[in-house]
């Protein structure tokens, strides 16, 4: 059906909704991707990813080895955290890691041997194509595959094959549609074969038909390296490479969904309820390193940029590795006066010191002069209803009204204008003349929102153990009130003017 | 004249008949069962039955608002949120609280120092606390609701109120920073109080 | 430096004064064909009313303590260049200066300054003006009668002395140099029972002077030319969108063309409406005025017909011969209802609301 509708518009795009053209600065595109040497130090977060955090499987003292497992995922939403390297397990305690509260969380430190020796537990699956599916994915989640295009979902739980609404086309993206970021792009020119592979692995899983490899048409010779790759192949599958015009953000899965199929993903429901799955370009290069060379995730590739770094580029960084020591391989080793970022400038955190480990969802670390950085976050002044935040907003949401209500704290009218549908994009807050911080005021709304929430469940919860307790504490009157009466009627003899009860 | 008046009295005597019958009728379709104005105020107060309202619990207390024989302000765990929750559905003027909001806190039993008396567990109007006689007790930190009436009871003073400790989850972006959104929140906040 | 910044971290660049002054650009053209048409009157009336605005904007601010940096954002500029253009050039200058204070002072610091305000500042002054003194603002100067009645608004000093004591200086001119404008004058001659046709010839009516403007009217309101550039340069700038001039225009156009093909003797032309009075200014210029219109996309175009609906049901029955002013401050009054109920679908919403 969608491969119909693909011919019928003879793949011309069905742009989405909104969005904005930002100055790309994308000065990293041509650096290759240099391999970080090993930190004196790694630090693990237990958490890396949506969902769960992990349990520490290790403990002080111990000794381990590059990929093999340190901490085990709780519940459904979760996969493992490997050591990057083989070392010794020197502490486990907080430390900061990349999130806009600057809170701790329990970290696993490594103190590197230098041998840098594998695990060779997970062995390949060189035969792949005649392995169970289901087999496959536990592989997946084995090696703690987190979406590596920031928002670090665990991977394994969107590679499943459902009856009720099969994936018939599976989407590569290779957008990268944020401003400075470039690590997916220098994936797909240095890594072309890899990723093909990887994709068609995925393919396999879910048994799609169809795939599409998105790339924003900024990329140039990345659409030509892939198709290249793509031309190689005798798999027989139907993969093709789709240029799209640049925009922000088309990166966004659903936004993405929608430029290339012209379909929306209904609310609340999955892209694979529209026939699609979504893959990021360095989830894809894990997944194929995780199944043909059977190697659990332990590093990633990382954009180093901004007007304050002196030597920008790209680096293949293993995962623990302090952003301070990262920074000082590329020149950068005084901070003072500069602002630094943990992902790409449209929605990535601001971060308060460069004593923090890279982690799965990191894919920039961005620095950036005060000058540079205070253009952008200037004193709000009062909206003027210029409606140019509703004309780029993806969603179409009204964001100039939807921020007046979360202000004011106004959470149920907040959430009747759409609050929960906002993907917190920042085309909004790029576009407003008025300079008003928009996003900041959404992620207020849905934090005061989940407080609420949480408080009635809570109290929710509370009311009904008081009760339970209530009716305790009844009944063991009640039942102790029988007893005595039991007891009264048994041992003590009834007098003849009181009649029985 | 007399005809004229007849019909008045007539016409506006059926109307309040037909009133009347549409009124019976209605209560008896949309009756609720209840007192839906105490449930409400039952539905926004924390639950904590810390009786520090003076009532025996959460409930005691809405019921005590909703007949109006206590104040919408009464409630301290529930803090500035709660007052104004109540007080909007009272259809009454807010009121400053009683007491200072204070930070979010827990119950801990220093165990080293427990006698296992099981006199906190009793106390405990949520089941928070466990343990066995002769055996040291524990605070369920996610149930607690810092109600403090396990202090009291304790013959050996072994129980800390120590402060709900933060959790990255539960971490939310404040307030923006600017004049403009500082300005409207003190704005919102004395205008409140007035 | 603040603690919690959110991203984005960076920014388009856009401001709140980049926006104003792409709307005074837009309206350098009408401007000019003012001052073209109507001399040194055309100066002192925008400059004065510029000034007033600008002073009323600085006193305020001082007054209630607040800052005064939003004098930098040149909304009040364009406030009093947009009120000037909508007066006539015989405006006294004090008439023009209490409207630059009603305008800042009355239509926009008293709801709490910029953004606030739900009416637009230039045309509630005008109201107030036009309802106040309905004599000096309907006293129209024709510029090519002036020209052939020897008078020359080149002339600064004569314009000075008409500017300082009004038509009072100068009686003997008065009726050299007013006269109705075609919508005044078509509404006189109907009242009166003269059918529209013969009205426009005895007028001496041409559709070329209307378009660029050699017609009766307010400073900036005769060309339609000048106006029409602006608003494709706002356009092209994306400082204003298509929904609310290309509703408003087509709602007015369409509701003439109807009568006047159903009455042609009782009813003006399509084109005529187009061309005549501050239609168009107001259409580009007064109707997109952000702070008082919708947001949303279908709130913008409800907005632009109703506000054609108002113009041309005044213009054709009302009391007052020009209705589209009045027609956008009424609707300013329905903009947040608009709002609430014409928000888009969002991105995978259903298509059936519940």
């Amino acid at each position: 059906m969608i491969k119909h509708f693909f011919k019928k518009l003879g793949f011309s795009q069905a742009p989405f909704a909104g969005g904005i053209q930002p100055n790309m600065r994308k000065e990293t595109e041509h650096s290759p991707i240099e391999v970080c040497p090993l930190p004196p130090l790694l630090i693990m977060p237990i958490k890396q990813h949506i969902g769960q955090a992990c349990s520490p499987l290790v403990a002080v003292g111990d000794h381990v080895l590059r990929g093999q497992k340190i901490a085990k995922a709780e519940g459904y939403v979760s996969v493992p955290i490997h050591a990057p390297t083989s070392g010794q397990v020197i502490k486990i305690e907080d430390y900061a890691i990349p999130h806009p509260s600057g809170m701790g969380l329990t970290s696993i430190f490594i103190e590197p041997d230098g041998l840098d020796e594998r695990d060779e537990t997970l062995k390949p699956i060189e035969d792949w194509q005649h392995t169970d599916v289901s087999a496959l994915r536990e592989r997946v989640r084995m090696c703690g595959i987190a979406g590596l295009g920031g928002a670090a979902f665990p991977t394994f739980i969107k590679l499943v094959q459902d009856q009720r609404n099969p994936i018939e086309t599976v989407i590569l993206n290779g957008i990268e549609c944020e401003p400075f970021l470039t690590n997916d792009h220098r994936l797909m020119v240095e890594h072309s074969q890899e990723i093909v592979l990887g994709m068609q692995i995925i393919m396999h899983m879910v048994g799609a038909k169809q795939g599409i490899i998105a790339i924003e048409d900024n990329k140039s010779d990345a659409i030509e390296c892939m198709k290249k790759a793509v031309n190689h192949d005798d798999m027989g599958l139907d993969i093709q490479v789709l240029s799209l015009p640049t925009r922000y953000p088309q990166g966004s899965e659903k936004q993405l969904i929608e430029a290339i199929t012209g379909k929306q993903v209904p609310m609340g429901k999955l892209p694979m309820h529209v026939g699609v799955l979504c893959q990021n370009i360095g989830t894809t290069h894990a997944i194929y390193e995780a199944v043909i060379l059977g190697y659990p995730l332990t590093e990633r590739v990382v954009t180093i940029s901004g007007d304050a770094v002196p030597q920008q580029g790209n680096m293949l960084v293993r995962l623990g590795t302090s952003m301070r020591f990262i920074y000082a391989q590329r020149g950068l080793t005084d901070f003072d006066g500069l602002q630094i970022l943990h992902g790409g400038p449209m929605m990535g955190e601001r971060l308060r010191h460069p004593d923090i480990p890279v982690i799965k969802s990191s894919t920039g670390l961005l620095a950036l002069s005060q000058d540079f950085f205070r253009e952008a976050h200037p004193e709000e002044e009062p909206c003027i209803r210029c409606g140019h935040c509703s004309e780029a907003c993806p969603i179409r949401l009204t964001p100039n009204l939807l921020a007046d209500h979360c202000r004011n704290e106004q959470l149920e009218k907040a959430a009747d204008y759409h609050l929960f549908d906002c993907i917190e994009c920042g085309a909004c807050s790029y576009v407003c003349p008025s300079h008003i911080p928009l996003v900041h005021y959404f992620r207020f709304g849905k934090g005061q929102a989940a407080q609420v929430r949480r408080e009635q469940n809570f109290a929710e919860a509370s009311r009904q153990r008081s009760e339970f307790r209530d009716t305790r504490i009844q009944r063991e009157k009640d039942e102790k009130a029988a007893k005595r009466r039991k007891v009264r009627a048994t041992h003590t003899p009834t007098e003849p003017n009181q009649g029985k009860e | 004249m007399l005809e004229q008046l007849m019909y008045a009295i007539a016409s506006l005597g059926g109307f309040a008949l037909l009133a009347g019958l549409i009124l019976a009728v209605s209560s008896k379709i949309f009756h609720i069962e209840g007192d839906p104005v105490s449930d409400k105020i039952d539905a926004l107060l924390p639950q904590t039955q810390c009786g520090q309202c003076g009532f025996p619990g959460c409930r005691p207390y809405a019921n005590a608002v909703a007949s109006q024989a206590a104040d919408v302000n009464h409630c301290v765990p529930g803090g500035e949120r709660t007052m104004l929750a109540i007080a909007d559905v009272m259809g009454v003027e807010p009121k400053s609280l009683d007491q200072e909001e204070a930070i979010p806190m827990v119950a801990f039993v220093r165990e080293d120092e427990c006698i296992g008396c099981t006199l906190c567990i009793k106390a405990c109007p949520v089941d928070a606390i466990v343990g066995a006689p002769k055996q040291y007790h524990t605070v369920i930190a996610d149930h607690c609701t810092g109600c403090v009436l396990c202090l009291e009871p304790c013959p050996v003073d072994c129980i800390d109120m120590i402060a709900k400790p933060e959790l990255l989850e539960h971490w939310s972006w404040p307030l923006p920073d600017t004049t403009r959104a500082q300005t409207g929140l003190e704005r919102r906040e004395s205008h409140q109080h007035d | 430096m603040l603690i919690h910044l959110s991203s984005p971290h960076i920014h388009g660049g856009d401001s709140i004064r980049s926006q104003m002054m792409s709307v005074i650009w837009a309206l350098m053209p009408a401007a000019c064909v003012s001052v073209y048409m109507f001399g040194w009157l055309a100066v002192f009336q925008i400059s004065s009313c510029m000034l007033a605005c600008l002073a009323t904007e600085w006193l305020t601010l001082k007054w209630m303590g607040r800052s005064t940096s939003p004098l930098g954002d040149a909304s009040a500029a364009l406030t009093g260049l947009l009120l000037a253009l909508t007066l006539p050039a015989l405006t006294p200058w004090w008439m023009t200066i209490l409207g630059g204070i009603f305008a800042i002072g009355l239509g926009k610091q008293v709801y709490g300054g910029l953004g606030y305000n739900p009416f637009n500042p230039a045309l509630s002054a005008r109201i107030i003006l036009l309802i106040s003194f309905p004599l000096q603002m309907t006293t129209w100067v024709i510029p090519l009668h002036v020209q052939l009645s020897g008078l020359n608004l080149y002339d600064i000093s004569l314009a000075w002395t008409l500017f300082t004591s009004g038509i009072a200086a100068l009686p003997q001119a008065v009726d050299a140099m007013t006269m109705a404008s075609p919508l005044g004058y078509v509404k006189t001659a109907w009242t009166q029972g003269i059918d529209v046709n013969t009205a426009l010839q005895s007028y001496d009516y041409s559709y070329l002077n209307a378009f660029i403007g050699r017609e009766a009217g307010s400073l900036g309101e005769t060309s339609a030319l000048a106006l029409l550039l602006g608003g494709i340069y706002l356009l092209a700038r994306h400082t204003i969108t298509w929904h609310i001039p290309a509703s408003f225009l087509a709602t007015v156009a369409v509701l003439a063309a109807i009568a006047s093909t159903v009455d042609p003797n009782h009813y003006t032309p399509p084109l005529f409406h187009l061309l005549a009075g501050g239609l168009m200014l107001c259409v580009f210029f007064m109707a997109t005025d952000p702070v008082s219109s919708p947001v949303t996309p279908v709130g913008q175009i409800v907005f632009g017909v109703g506000c054609g609906i108002i113009t041309w049901s005044i213009r054709t029955w009302g009391g007052y011969p020009e209705g589209a002013m009045f027609a956008v401050v009424l609707m300013n009054c329905t903009v947040p209802i608009i709002d609430h109920y014409c928000r888009p679908k969002v991105y995978g919403q259903a298509r059936k609301k519940v």
